[in-house]
């Protein structure tokens, strides 16, 4: 399996990358917290640790940690639109419940 | 489900945690909101994809009220209620502003916090801060609506030269709005920020601004990723709309010269020909003339055409007067010309290509107009703002301002004996010792003042307090030590302390402009009440929608199964029906609550039968393996 970003999603990561002026990806994450057990985490990265898998998807690189693989491998990230509101979505096939909002979830 | 942005490295919110700030421009013609999301400052659009919010606020006839372009279409029709540059009356008394220029009917209340200039509108005597307060909220609801969730807070830009009661004006208006302050930002320096991170290069800049109501010009250094501002100067009474004033005067004077008799334009015309003159002001930036053409409510009509090279020469003293205090802030900061590395233009004005020409002669050199000169400042405030709310790493950016206005207090003789001096860094806190003037003397007047004239009636007073208790002695023998703080947001505390005997007492200088505590508690208590009648108004919708659809339900249930009961059974249900609708129509939300619950109650029953009638329906003639549990 692997993680990969829609178009739409790589698109903007470049941009975002190149306003900022540095950076080699994007770190996709999940963290225990939250209202329903898990978070997903979404940070630029500088720098690699050892233990991390990087994929690459429509030439963005996108790194995770292998706890949190375990909880997102096959995730498809995306960039969508809601109304006034805009932000990355994650397609994650491992949850099996989310809290209302949907931040955090369940595997 | 929630969208995300993407967080600096090890800076990632918890979920429902997300610290979300904004940066306000607050402008007196349009103001704007930006936020930073995956590092990247942008404007925050309205649903219609408009970036600005024309600071316009009406308040209607039926009591709702209207920011933005809906109350900008109306300026001409009910120039009495719709009010433009709200920001130019920001903590002034009517002895600070022309009021012949405006359509308003002003009132000065005076109260125990000094006089007020407020405005007589059909919905009642409104304070700048009050209709400043209406141009935060909608841009609040925007953002909140924009980034789905509650703000913790927001930047809010104010000109360099907004003095104290400015400044505590625009802080009323945004507690008014409910938006937590993070911080005052002076607008050149929120210019600078955004110019300085997206072309990150040592130098000093001048930051010149040109808005719809005030002009200011700045000189920061930018060094290591900091930026110091060196000096300010600027003309809190001089922008883009005195430009449409003066065309707006040319077209009077050419219409006397057609017409033998003058007289004089109702504030409906005014309004209608100043909006003329600002569209011609506009098409002037990429076209040679424009044409201004408007039938007056007198039936005249008035038709001219203004060369751009008419336009250049009617505002060439406008031009020219900027150019007075950038000299003056040059001087100030000990620089020439050629210290200069680069000049940002900021403010819509300065499109206007005859102000580009000027800048570029004056300061031998093009000015840098890569980032929209209308955004620069909102986007900036908005950097500012992340930084401030805690979503950046370590690399955190340093603010250094400077006071607009030098600080000090009346001594004897009426003179000022200044404390602060103008373009002093903040926050600052500086103190000097005073004496007494006559033996035995227990008391000390303080009077705080802000200027840089010589005689306290030619400053500003800002405040006065008396420190009490001070040991009879003999002249000149007591030490008084007053200390003046202003801190990061320019706001100042006075203290002043007998040495010997530790007698003490202070002030946060409630700017006499400004609105008292108690104010301020009422508004946001007529708020609260407001709340109130929204939340009974949004109940009753409520219920009314429960109601309607238990009627329509129940309605055809018994359509289809009238047979399952009996003709008294009928009646009663259609009794209760009958009474719920009586309910919806009288309008109590309580009461049409009550009636669904009858309603509800009165068709147990019924609901249990038609359920039973389906099951054996569904059942009948089959067999109990045919049957999938």
């Amino acid at each position: 399996m692997a993680i990969t970003l829609t178009q739409t999603a790589a698109d903007r990561v470049e941009k975002f990358l190149a306003n900022r002026g540095k950076g080699i990806g994007l770190r996709l994450g999940v963290k225990t917290t939250g209202c329903s057990g898990m978070a997903y985490t979404l940070e630029f990265v500088d720098d690699l640790n050892p233990e991390d898998t990087a994929f690459e998807s429509h030439g963005v690189k996108v790194i995770v940690d292998p706890k949190s693989l375990a909880y997102i491998d096959g995730t498809e990230l995306d960039f969508t639109k809601e109304g006034l509101n805009e932000g990355f979505k994650f397609n994650n096939p491992n949850v099996k419940d989310e809290c209302g909002c949907g931040e955090s979830f369940t595997v | 489900m929630a969208l995300l942005q993407i967080s600096e490295p090890g800076q990632s919110a918890a979920p429902h945690q997300h610290k979300l700030a904004v940066g306000i421009d607050l402008g007196t013609t349009n103001s704007l909101v930006a936020t930073v999301r995956s590092g990247l400052s942008s404007i925050l659009v309205d649903e219609d994809g408009h970036n600005l919010l024309p600071s316009v606020v009406r308040y209607m006839p039926d009591g709702g009220i209207e920011v933005g372009y809906s109350a900008q279409a109306a300026q001409s029709q009910d120039p009495t209620n719709t009010v433009v540059s709200a920001k130019r009356f920001m903590g002034r008394g009517l002895k600070d502003i022309d009021v012949s220029q405006q359509p308003y009917h002003f009132i000065e209340t005076k109260s125990a916090s000094g006089e007020m200039l407020q405005i007589e509108t059909r919905a009642g005597i409104k304070s700048p801060v009050e209709i400043s307060a209406e141009i935060l909220k909608t841009l609040k609801a925007r953002a909140e609506k924009s980034l789905g969730g509650e703000l913790v807070g927001a930047v809010i830009t104010v000109p360099a030269y907004f003095d104290d009661a400015q400044r505590q004006a625009t802080k009323d208006a945004a507690r008014l709005a409910g938006l937590n302050v993070l911080r005052l930002l002076n607008e050149p320096t929120a210019a600078a920020v955004a110019y300085g991170l997206d072309n990150a290069s040592e130098g000093i800049y001048v930051i010149y601004d040109l808005g719809g109501g005030t002009f200011d010009i700045s000189i920061l250094k930018l060094a290591k990723g900091v930026f110091e501002v060196l000096a300010t100067n600027g003309d809190s009474a001089l922008g883009g709309d005195d430009f449409d004033r003066r065309i707006f005067c040319w077209a009077l004077d050419q219409r006397l010269a057609e017409q033998s008799k003058c007289t004089p334009l109702n504030a409906q015309d005014t309004r209608l020909l100043l909006t003329k003159a600002r569209e011609a002001k506009e098409w002037l930036t990429d076209h040679a003339s424009a044409q201004i053409t408007s039938v007056l409510s007198t039936g005249e009509l008035l038709n001219v055409t203004l060369s751009t090279k008419q336009f250049n020469e009617l505002t060439q003293t406008l031009v020219t007067k900027t150019l007075a205090p950038t000299k003056k802030a040059l001087r100030d900061a000990g620089l020439t010309i050629e210290d200069i590395k680069g000049v940002v233009m900021v403010g819509g004005a300065t499109r206007m290509p005859q102000i580009r020409l000027s800048v570029a002669d004056f300061f031998k050199q093009t000015p840098l107009t890569n980032l929209d000169p209308d955004k620069v400042v909102a986007l900036g405030a908005a950097i500012q703002a992340n930084t401030l709310a805690g979503n950046k790493g370590d690399n955190e950016l340093l603010l250094l301002d400077v006071i607009p206005l030098s600080l000090g207090l009346e001594t004897m003789g009426g003179l000022v004996e200044k404390i602060i001096p103008r373009n002093s860094t903040l926050p600052i806190t500086r103190a000097q010792e005073f004496t007494t003037f006559k033996d035995g003397q227990t008391a000390m007047s303080i009077h705080v003042l802000q200027g840089e004239r010589e005689l306290v009636t030619d400053c500003r007073s800002l405040a006065r307090f008396e420190l009490r208790g001070i040991p009879p002695m003999v002249a000149g023998s007591a030490r008084i030590r007053v200390t003046f703080t202003v801190d990061a947001d320019g706001l100042l505390s006075v203290s002043a302390r007998e040495v010997a005997s530790n007698v003490e007492a202070n002030i946060v200088v409630k700017p006499s402009y400004g609105l008292s505590e108690e104010q301020i508690l009422n508004m946001l208590q007529s708020g609260f009440g407001a709340a109130e009648s929204d939340k009974q108004a949004r109940a009753l919708a409520e219920a009314k929608v429960d109601a309607e659809s238990l009627l329509a339900a129940i309605e055809i249930a018994l359509e289809k199964d009238s047979d399952l009961l009996n003709a008294q059974e009928i009646q009663a249900i259609r009794g209760k029906m009958d009474a719920l609708r009586a309910n919806i129509h009288a309008g109590a939300s309580h009461a049409i609550h009550e009636a669904t619950e009858a309603l509800n109650l009165a068709t147990e029953e019924f609901a249990a039968r038609r359920m039973d009638a389906s099951v054996s329906h569904a059942l009948a003639g089959k067999n109990l393996d045919e049957v999938n549990f």
